[in-house]
């Protein structure tokens, strides 16, 4: 108990940030699941592969040392936009080999979630084949400037970046998918996928683009996730896909904005739990907690709620 | 355009004998499993490696640890992506009462598997309630829960393990029951027994009203309900007995090891063994016994096969990549055939006469988990 | 259901017979281990070649050994060794099915198995089936409490690690608030749990934390590490998480130096961001070669043969391990036994790279002799003996 006292304000600086991360990547597997109820196994990888593209963008930069203003600012776009593009053409190429065949043969649900499995096998051992087994790691790309603390928590630029980025994708994807005509397909079809054909609305096109963003935002996590923690590894997607499943089972599947709040939620409790019991059990947190949760509130905090006006 | 249906025929085919004639070979079956040790049998399915230790472990677990999740999953409908830890439960159980305690193994044995499918019903009890997919994720939370504390705590050795676990009494002057270090036979022989056991029980409990009851909870659960099947009762015998099972693998494998640690019981068996029951053909026994020996089998087969350096030589060309030995491709090739097979062949290997006749006459349920035979169910369909 | 109580009654009879024959069929002998095929003596390495270990500890030790198996070779010596690998994956379940083929192969003698967690699993088989083995890296100390005949080692264990790293850090360092962070692997936390005994006995005040090497964001440790105020740090586990480490805790400003272990002494921890950090210390029962001048030649041979690699963590120890064994050989025994028999006598010594060889009562090599490393200029420079340093 006294270090969760001493150390609160960093715990919950830290949890926020790492949350943010677990809730991007949430929300690829909350689109998903609310249009398909399929749990992408392979969204893991999809991530993976945004790393390494952020990874082979700094090279091909040749950024060897820190930038500053805006140099900074178009080094971090041009590697979010790798991250992005990488992530997302993976997703689409993944449902196009993997899923869309299985639709088309009216597959169970457990045939679909083993292929994911196969696709995030699959992926993981291509990456490590091509590029290694062993870290690799990043330069330093931005300054970790201190901009402000609170008790003991420092609040750096670092952190401060993912935050905000991960709360601004999700402010643009709930906007997308309230407001514009792809998005109400999108959530036609998480409601009544038969109704929504004959509606006129184009499946195929629709969980095309479903992948597109969720690949989307993983490749922005990816980028984040690159520039904060400088490294990655052929299975870094593998504890950070749990626990961002976890995370968007937790905010309510199928809920945008339950996927970062639940995102956070599990960074904080990591956090919080590590500070009192010790690392060792940080996992451990996370599951029991998702249990409870799913006990007394089985739509989980936000309640699911993709096909309803309110993402 | 429907495709021939062979596994269907055959099974009409294998109903119409005359039960003696069944009854012959099934025996011849297991006849067959007794001489799979066999020195000249060996030469051809692992060259690589020690036929008779294959036999054991992957192959033997493998299949008693699918037979017994097919409980679960198969039979009962229920995703459980945590199966390990009740392997592990019994693992642990064997080491500790064994090493600590001193007791026989055959003690152990009831004792691990009441154990495990204890835990079935604590894991069980509040969380059958959820839906498919939420049952899934708190199913692996599980087993991530029990690896977790397996490492975390002292009692169970921490992340060391437990080492000098004793083996099972031998039979004097028998060499086939010798339990010792370097013939792994007489464990093979055990595991086969359970396999025996596990699968005449799992077909005992399909014809039973036990199992109808899960072919009505996996059909249409609400449906089941309504017709006054009191489904969380059942669904928690499911989950017991699946764990049982799960538990019974874990003692038999500990009285070989010698050393248990936390490492033994990875997220990524759990997901291997729902693999073997899926590819097998969920439900269908022969069907879940075949997938686990091939999942097992096959990325023995290719070590140090021969075919293995073109084949290599020709990956690394496609990939860019320095492999030097074919045992590097496995796990990619591994996946890229689950896909592959469930593209092309989601009902599995040998595919549940049953289960098709089911998505034949009904909607499809929490079990099929929404797919529908004839027309084109979409994967998106609600509940 | 009367019609079927027949039938088993006369099929189980007849299945009985069957199972009787087949079963006596299905035995045969299990070769013995004498050993060798004409003129060729099997000589094997043990160890994790693929999977997610292998590019930290199996290859480096298996290329050793190749290199000393093809030097003896090239001798021109009868009978030549045949240079087997045999691949655990570092996974003690898969491991045994790997040591019953080395058996049933009739190999005479491995260098392995290269980690502590599958020596539990399969030295038991050596043993039994009577194969030496000569462990270049398996570091666990209760591994010699068995009263294994066959197992050998050749490094220091971790109980002598521990000490040194508890000296470095009291004696040289000066550190009285140190955070002890391990990996939660047997290894590992093993190691640290050594330090931390170490240091309390020490009187040096200890804050214990840990990480898990899949994840990838530290920071409660960090937190931990930061708000404790310590002014020195023990991490027990692999090069591939401290880099992470370090880099998260130098963000966060704890500057404190660093010292770790064998699994971390690896030019591969000084990557970039952090490769100009000096304040990180690695303790190694083994010689880095690369580190060495007087183990130039090897490190030239070494690229040579293996397409301009740089020998890594225990690569030494590997070709040590096998020139060991090759000894034997090369002095006429070429059994299992023979060879067991002479390297096992007191008055056995070997000049290896990293050591002088020869082996105790329990197999061990005495002395316990652990080396320190430090980073500078993007790679780890050795500094000497523990024992030499800080007397």
């Amino acid at each position: 108990m006294r270090h969760l006292l001493t150390q609160f304000w960093s715990s919950t600086v830290d949890g926020l940030t790492v949350g943010a991360i677990y809730g991007l990547i949430a929300l690829g597997y909350t689109l998903v699941y609310g249009v398909l109820k399929l749990i992408n196994f392979a969204h893991s990888e999809i991530f993976m592969i945004g790393t390494f593209a952020a990874l082979f963008t700094l090279h091909a930069l040749d950024v060897t040392h820190q930038q500053t203003g805006v140099t900074l600012i178009g080094v971090l776009l041009l590697v979010v936009l790798a991250s992005m593009a990488a992530s997302s053409s993976a997703a689409v190429i993944l449902e196009r080999l993997a899923y869309r065949p299985l639709r088309r043969r009216g597959a169970s649900r457990l045939a679909a979630l083993i292929s994911a499995i196969g696709a995030s096998f699959f992926l993981q051992e291509l990456f490590a084949e091509r590029y290694g087994r062993d870290i690799r790691t990043f330069p330093r790309v931005m300054p970790n400037t201190t901009l402000f603390s609170i008790g003991d928590g420092v609040v750096t630029s670092e952190k401060a970046l993912v935050f905000v980025s991960a709360l601004a994708m999700m402010v643009i994807l709930d906007l997308f998918v309230t407001r514009t005509r792809l998005g109400r397909g999108i959530r036609a079809t998480a409601q009544d996928p038969e109704t929504a054909v004959l509606m006129g609305v184009n499946i195929d096109r629709v969980v095309r683009v479903t992948f597109l963003l969720g690949g989307a935002m993983a490749g922005v996590a990816a980028a984040l996730f690159s520039v904060r923690l400088k490294s990655t590894q052929y299975n870094v997607g593998f504890i950070l896909g749990v626990k961002a499943f976890t995370a968007a089972v937790l905010g309510g599947i199928g809920n945008l904005r339950g996927a970062l709040l639940g995102g956070l939620v599990i960074g904080l409790a990591e956090n919080y739990g590590a500070s009192v019991w010790g690392s060792q059990w940080k996992d451990v947190i996370s599951f029991v907690f998702l249990v409870l949760v799913l006990m007394f509130r089985p739509t989980g905090l936000l309640g699911e709620s993709l096909s309803r006006s309110k993402a | 355009m429907k495709r021939p249906d062979i596994t269907g025929a055959f099974s009409r085919r294998w109903r119409a004998l005359p039960s003696w004639v069944r009854w012959v070979a099934r025996l011849a079956a297991l006849a067959i499993a007794l001489v799979l040790p066999a020195q000249s049998i060996a030469r051809v399915m692992a060259p690589g490696s020690d036929w008779r230790t294959l036999l054991f472990f992957p192959i033997g677990v493998y299949v008693l640890l699918a037979v017994g999740l097919n409980v679960v999953v198969g039979q009962a409908g229920l995703l459980d992506l945590g199966y390990v830890a009740f392997f592990a439960i019994g693992a642990y159980s064997m080491a500790l009462l064994g090493h600590n305690e001193h007791w026989n193994f055959w003690l152990i044995l009831p004792a691990g598997t009441a154990l495990a499918g204890l835990a079935g019903v604590v894991l069980g009890a509040p969380t059958l309630r959820l839906r498919g997919d939420y049952l899934a994720i708190v199913t692996l939370g599980f087993g991530e829960i029990v690896r977790i504390s397996a490492n975390n705590v002292n009692f169970t050795g921490g992340p060391r393990g437990i080492s000098g676990v004793p083996h099972p009494p031998s039979v004097h002057g028998v060499k086939q029951l010798t339990f010792g270090v370097l013939d792994a036979r007489p464990y093979y022989y055990l595991v086969l027994a359970a396999i025996v056991v596990v699968i005449v029980v799992s077909r005992r409990l399909e014809r039973s009203r036990v199992g109808r009851a899960w072919a009505s909870i996996r059909e249409d659960e609400d449906a089941a309900e309504l017709m006054g099947v009191p489904t969380l009762r059942f669904k928690l015998w499911a989950f017991a007995i699946g764990a049982s099972f799960g538990g019974m693998t874990g003692v038999i494998w500990g009285s070989k090891v010698i050393s248990i640690t936390p490492d033994n019981f990875p997220l990524a068996l759990s997901i291997l063994i729902l693999a073997c029951v899926v590819l097998g053909g969920s439900g269908n026994l022969p069907g879940v016994v075949l997938g686990a020996f091939v999942v097992a089998w096959l990325p023995e087969y290719f070590r140090g096969a021969a075919a293995g350096k073109p084949l290599t030589h020709a990956l690394n060309w496609v990939i860019g990549a320095h492999a030097t030995d074919f045992a590097e491709y496995r796990t990619m090739l591994f996946g890229a055939a689950l896909v592959a097979l469930m593209v092309f062949r989601p009902q599995g290997l040998l595919p549940s006469t049953r289960r098709r006749a089911e998505m034949r006459e009904g909607e499809g349920g929490l079990g099929t988990m929404g797919a529908v035979a004839d027309e084109p169910q979409h994967i998106g369909e609600p509940e | 259901m009367s019609r079927m109580s027949k039938v088993p009654v006369r099929a189980f009879a007849a299945f009985t017979v069957v199972a009787v024959v087949a079963a006596a069929c299905g035995s045969s002998s299990k070769s013995s281990n004498g050993g060798s095929s004409g003129a060729t003596v099997k000589v094997g390495f043990f160890g994790a070649l693929t999977g997610p270990n292998s590019p930290q500890l199996g290859i480096n030790i298996a290329n050793g050994v190749q290199l000393a198996i093809d030097q003896y070779n090239a001798k021109g010596k009868s009978p030549k060794v045949q240079y087997v690998p045999y691949d655990s994956q570092g996974d003690p379940s898969l491991a045994p099915a790997q040591a019953n083929k080395v058996v049933s192969d009739g190999t005479v003698a491995v260098v392995g198995p290269a980690f502590s967690g599958e020596s539990k699993a399969v030295d038991p088989i050596f043993e039994q089936a009577g194969v030496v083995s000569v462990t270049p890296s398996a570091t666990n100390a209760t591994l010699q409490t068995n009263g294994w005949k066959f197992w050998h080692r050749i490094v220091a264990t971790d109980d002598f690690q521990g000490p040194a790293e508890v000296k470095w850090l009291t004696k040289k360092l000066g550190a009285k608030k140190v955070g002890v962070i391990d990996d939660k692997s047997d290894y590992g936390k093993g190691l640290a749990d050594t330090v931390r005994q170490g240091l309390s006995s020490a009187g040096v005040q200890v804050v214990s934390d840990s990480i898990d090497p899949k994840g990838s964001d530290f920071s409660s440790t960090v937190n931990n590490m930061h708000s404790a105020n310590v002014d020195g740090i023990m991490y027990g586990g692999y090069y591939a998480d401290l880099t992470r480490l370090m880099q998260q805790l130098r963000s966060a400003g704890v500057n404190a130096p660093i010292v770790s272990d064998d699994g971390a002494a690896d030019n591969k921890l000084l990557a970039p961001p952090e490769d100009k950090e000096t304040n990180v210390y690695a303790t190694c029962a083994c010689l880095i070669a690369t580190a060495d001048p007087a183990a130039s030649a090897f490190v030239t041979a070494y690229k040579a043969q293996f397409n301009n690699a740089e020998p890594g963590t225990y690569s030494t120890e590997g070709y040590d391990a096998a020139n060991v064994i090759l000894d034997a050989i090369g002095h006429g025994n070429s059994t299992a036994k023979a060879i067991n028999t002479y390297i096992g006598a007191p008055s056995f010594s070997f000049k290896g790279l990293s050591k002088t060889i020869t082996f105790d009562s329990k197999g061990e090599v005495p002395g316990g002799a652990v080396d320190i490393y430090q980073g500078k200029g993007g790679v780890l420079v050795l500094l000497g003996e523990v024992d030499k340093l800080v007397p």
